[in-house]
């Protein structure tokens, strides 16, 4: 019997109510008294000098309130990196300046040039069409491995070179590694690029700056998942606002995936230009805009190799891999091909020794970030495409050399740093070799070519670090900040519960999650709980949400904050009860006196708190609201197994998902159709990755794929119904829910299972090509085939 | 976009009127010039739209049987009311783009946009059809001269097309994946006295007729017929989405696919 209610119970996402209706509101219906618009003037140079920006005939026209340009922004900070790394010889990372306007020089297509500040969009953008920019084109830098070359043109002229870090990890493992790969029985080795990716939110980034000249308070409203990172980064770093005189509001939010955890200029600049103007200053995104502003995702280049022993066991493995961050280092740009991918290079295997480098490049393209798994894709394609590789090269099974070589014991260290508190991964290879009909392949087969059609199967596994995570690590690691999580839980008079949490949703679907763990808390409807988020005013300082972390670390919270409500609630309960304190218990909303059928209801509690006629005052304060931070022990380690199938035409070179099942282990689960929705999500990403999605520049630092005519996104049609299972569950051992995360498994585990499909199917066909990068568009399958 | 007045005409003649004023454009869908009116890549003073057009509206048969359709008629009505007489126009246009598309888009606008890689063209030209204009009748073959480019005047406007029916015909499309325009798609339209062959979406120089798989499958229609022959992928578009070689290796495909289909 599926629960109605509580942890465990399907309940139906009470936010989609006001999103399917219409009624949502998000950043962009907001609409201030005299707000006037903003309209950038972006380079349509990848990179050059700026020689001059001359707005002198654009101030005349109409309508024009105010025209800024980077000279404006000369006082104002650089637009802050939130994570440092640490190169293989200790050196800092090379970090340069990020302006919220370009200043000297300009460094990728869509860079912000100039602003204009009108009385309409229309004529901010008339206007911004009158400004005559002088640009002196400088040879661009696009390609990585020519960026690091001697003699290559300098993204930023005053670091020694473009390449931001070396980074080797663990740096005192190489020796050994590079040993064991001379003492291999068999070594394989894979060359493969994980491709650039545009976000696309269905809401594109929208700002709206606000200043009040009688307070000197300055509120930023914004498209954000984290915005007291963006008051703590803008505040601090870039304006020099303090935080009390800055408020950020992320109202409903649709979609971010990653892209809108940054801090952007285009918000400095709105908040900055409301003061400038003493008016309301509002951008809204074009798509078009958001294609060349938006943090773009993955972006690496990878050379990988695993060493095996004689038996088929993985004795090392190592990496060289080249990551892309753009022209300048966004929020956690750095974070990302180190700390979020380096670590997880082990995934679901026992390999005692592995050393992974990462060089990251500065190009004149799009600054590159955190996108749907962040790192963790990265890592579970390379690794599974290579144990594949393996398997094929060896003759032997790509499941059973992966079962071979399973990680079977928990708590396991890695030798990459990181410890897995539980998991089971012979587990999920068992349920997805059951959910995925393995033993009807062979019929799907044959069904396919009879039409014409090669069939092919893939399978992966992955594992990844989700919750993000223990403060004092992250601060060892380099990252500016700690990440915890915080939830202030104040209980009303008549019972109800508001939680205001640090976390942030913006399609997660927290405001019907969080009111489930607390309905099983108390023992109360969830209809009683109330979630806000996504105002600085209002919610006590938290981190956000990225890195599936929410019900993790702020959900934690959450339940802090409880357990310290149902204590202070027991206490007024073993008064009004006239009992001892350690006899009271709480169930179904309830206090009850031990053995006895005394009990009061959690309504008179809640009432006595605020009405404290008959109440300890002595001893207990009136009231009930309580706020806790939590700081979590690891990160958590959701893994899974997950299965492809895919019919190859092997004359246009079009491959078709015709299954896909996955099998995850996301711990504890409190709401299994908002996990499967998380999962299916993922999938879409994932599949769009390794089959459609490809971010594209020419030689020059033009941008290709620049608008949707050009960057395919996958469609419903484009997918199958997959076949989403949950139920093994291996609980974290350090959360007090026992939950691991589920927002990001879907696109970290599905590429490598599509692309060794399609591998599959090609081999079936008589062509073993080794491997086919993504996306696996119908050229290059046809290329391939033909090649 | 820029500023622009809008001139509402009920009558062609009053649109070829309109469009004498100074940098006038009609606007039919406006599906292909809405965007690029709000990228800023056109700036005209006057637009003419031809919406309310009653007598370009509408599908009917004229006495050579031909079926003949309205230039401003939707393609969500081509592919609903030219399904019994014409079941291979109407499946494309009922496949182009989406039902927003389809309910804006119209056949005049597509003709006379010529867009490389649009559907209609390769119709028209595969059923040698005949575009009616406010001013004359243009056969097929003399109408499309290239990418974006065709034999209309300045000012002139696609009032009606003619579809002689064929026996047979076959549209076979084969999606770029991002605009799911076609990134090659074929025509087959099988007469009494000939095969006709148009490919959309390969070639730089915008629709064509494949003669030589005409010539073959005139004198037999069987997809085997056309085994061996290849048009040049030296001519044809080249971009991120396939090579020129690759939409030369599809033509032949989409061609007996085609083919195939009405065997
Ligand atoms: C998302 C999307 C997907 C699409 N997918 C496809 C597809 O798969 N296949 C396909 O073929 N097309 C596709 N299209 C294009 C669509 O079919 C357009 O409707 C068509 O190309 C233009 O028709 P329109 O009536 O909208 O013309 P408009 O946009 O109004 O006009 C286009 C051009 O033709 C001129 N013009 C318009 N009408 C006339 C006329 N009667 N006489 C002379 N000149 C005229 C205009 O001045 C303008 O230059 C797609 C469009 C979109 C937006």
């Amino acid at each position: 019997m599926p629960k109605d209610g509580g942890i465990g119970a399907s309940s139906k996402r009470r936010e989609d109510v006001r999103f399917l209706t219409g009624e949502g509101n998000y950043t962009d219906d907001i609409n201030l008294n005299g707000q006037a618009y903003v309209f950038f003037l972006r380079s349509d140079i990848a990179h050059g000098t700026l020689n001059s920006v001359d707005t002198s005939a654009a101030e005349a026209m109409p309508g024009v309130v105010k025209i800024f340009t980077g000279a404006d922004f000369e006082a104002v900070g650089s637009i802050p990196c939130g994570w440092q790394v640490t190169d293989k010889h200790g050196e800092a990372m090379q970090e340069p300046r990020h302006p919220v306007l370009a200043h000297g020089k300009v460094r990728h297509v869509g860079e912000p040039i100039a602003a204009v500040v009108a009385e309409s969009l229309g004529e901010a953008r008339d206007a911004a069409e009158a400004i005559e920019v002088d640009i002196s084109e400088l040879p661009a830098v696009v390609d990585m491995k020519e960026a690091v070359k001697d003699g290559a043109p300098k993204v930023h002229d005053d670091l020694t070179s473009n390449l931001c870090y070396d980074w080797g990890f663990v740096e005192e493992n190489k020796g050994a590694v590079d040993q064991a790969f001379k003492d291999a029985a068999h070594v394989t080795t894979l060359e493969l690029v994980n491709n650039r990716l545009v976000a696309n939110p269905m809401e594109p980034r929208v700002a709206v700056g606000d200043y009040a000249r009688g307070t000197g308070d300055h509120t930023l409203y914004t498209t954000s998942q984290n915005p007291h990172v963006i008051r703590l980064l803008m505040g601090a770093f870039v304006l020099g606002i303090p935080e009390h005189k800055l408020r950020v509001v992320a109202p409903d939010v649709g979609g971010g995936f990653g892209t809108k955890i940054f801090h952007y200029q285009e918000e400095a600049f709105c908040t900055f230009a409301a003061k400038a103007c003493n008016r309301p200053v509002k951008w809204t995104s074009s798509r078009s805009e958001a294609f060349m502003s938006d943090a773009h995702g993955r972006d690496h280049v990878t050379k990988i190799q695993m060493a095996l022993d004689a038996d088929n066991n993985f004795t090392a493995l190592r990496t060289d891999t080249y990551a892309n961050m753009g022209a300048y280092l966004s929020t956690f740009a750095p974070s990302v091909p180190t700390w979020l991918h380096g670590t997880l290079m082990a995934g679901n295997y026992k390999t005692p020794l592995i050393y992974v480098n990462v060089k990251a490049v500065f190009t004149n393209t799009v600054p590159v970030d955190a996108y749907r798994g962040a790192g963790r894709p990265e890592a579970t394609y390379q690794l599974e495409r290579l144990v594949d590789k393996c398997a094929h090269e060896l003759g032997v099974d790509p499941i059973a050399l992966r079962r071979q070589n399973f990680i079977t014991e928990f708590p396991y260290a890695t030798p990459v740093a990181v410890e897995y508190d539980t998991g089971d991964y012979v587990a999920t290879m068992d349920k997805l070799e059951e959910i995925s009909d393995m033993a009807g392949f062979n019929a799907r087969r044959a069904a396919s070519e009879a039409k014409g059609k090669l069939r092919g199967f893939g399978v992966n596994c992955y594992i990844e670090a989700c919750g993000i995570a223990p403060s004092n690590l992250v601060g060892q690691l380099g990252a500016r900040a700690g990440l915890y999580e915080s939830a202030t839980v104040r209980v009303n008079a008549t019972g109800g519960l508001v939680v205001m949490t640090g976390s942030h949703s913006h399609g997660q679907g927290h405001e019907t999650a969080f009111p489930q763990v607390i309905a099983e808390m108390i023992g109360i409807p969830e209809e009683m709980v109330e979630i806000v988020h996504g105002d600085t005013a209002n919610t006590p300082m938290g981190m956000g949400t990225y890195g599936s972390r929410s019900l993790a670390v702020g959900g934690s919270a959450m339940v802090r904050a409880t357990e310290k409500i149902i204590a202070k609630a027991k206490k007024i309960a073993s008064h009004l009860l006239e009992a001892s304190e350690g006899d009271i218990e709480l169930k179904d909303g309830a206090f009850s006196v031990a053995g006895t059928d005394k009990s009061v209801a959690w309504g008179d509690v809640t009432l006595a708190a605020y009405v404290p006629h008959n109440y300890p005052l002595e001893d207990i304060e009136p009231g009930l609201e309580e706020t806790a931070f939590y700081d979590p022990a690891n990160f958590t380690y959701p893994s899974g197994a997950y299965a492809c199938e895919v019919e190859l035409d092997p004359e246009t070179g079009q491959v078709t998902i015709e299954r896909f099942a996955a099998a995850d282990d996301f711990g504890n689960i409190v709401n299994p159709m908002i996990v499967t929705g998380q999962v299916h999500g993922g999938l879409a990403q994932g599949i769009g990755q390794a089959l459609m999605e490809n971010c594209t520049y020419d030689s020059d630092g033009q941008l290709l794929s620049a608008s949707y005519m050009d960057y395919a996104i996958p469609r419903a049609s484009d997918l199958p119904f997959y076949t989403v299972d949950h139920s093994c569950q291996t609980p974290c051992t350090h959360n007090p829910l026992g939950v691991k995360g589920c927002g990001e498994a879907g696109a970290i585990g599905s590429p490598p299972a599509v692309v060794n499909a399609v591998l599959d199917a090609m081999r079936s066909g008589g062509k073993d090509v080794g491997h086919i990068d993504m996306p696996v568009t119908p050229a290059r399958v046809w290329a391939a085939m033909n090649g | 976009m820029y500023n622009f007045d809008v001139e509402k005409p009920t009558s062609i003649a009053d649109a070829v009127a309109a469009l004498g004023r100074e940098e006038a454009q009609p606007m039919s869908g406006g599906q292909t010039l809405i965007p690029t009116l709000k990228a800023r890549l056109a700036m005209p003073s006057v637009l003419v739209s031809l919406r309310g057009i009653d007598e370009m509206q509408g599908i009917c048969t004229d006495d050579q049987g031909r079926l003949c359709i309205g230039g401003g008629t939707l393609h969500a009505v081509v592919a609903k009311e030219a399904a019994a007489q014409y079941p291979a126009l109407a499946g494309l246009a009922a496949r182009i783009g989406d039902p927003a598309v389809r309910n804006r888009g119209t056949i005049g606008g597509s003709v006379a946009n010529n867009d490389p890689s649009a559907c209609y063209p390769s119709a028209v030209l595969a059923s040698g059809a005949t575009v009616v204009t406010n001013a004359r009748e243009i056969a097929a073959d003399d109408f499309f001269e290239g990418m974006f480019a065709t034999a209309l005047e300045e000012g002139e406007i696609v009032t009606e097309v003619k579809f002689p029916i064929p026996e047979k015909a076959h549209y076979e499309k084969f999606i770029q994946p991002a605009s799911r325009f076609p990134l090659v798609a074929v025509f087959v339209a099988k007469f009494g006295d000939g095969v006709r062959v148009a490919v959309t979406g390969a070639s730089e120089d915008g629709v064509f007729r494949w003669t030589d798989a005409e010539a073959a499958l005139s004198s037999n229609f069987d997809a085997g017929a056309i085994e061996g022959l290849t048009v040049d992928g030296s001519g044809m578009i080249s971009d991120l989405h396939g090579s020129g070689d690759y939409r030369a290796h599809l033509v032949g495909v989409m061609t007996k696919r085609a083919v195939a289909a009405l065997s």
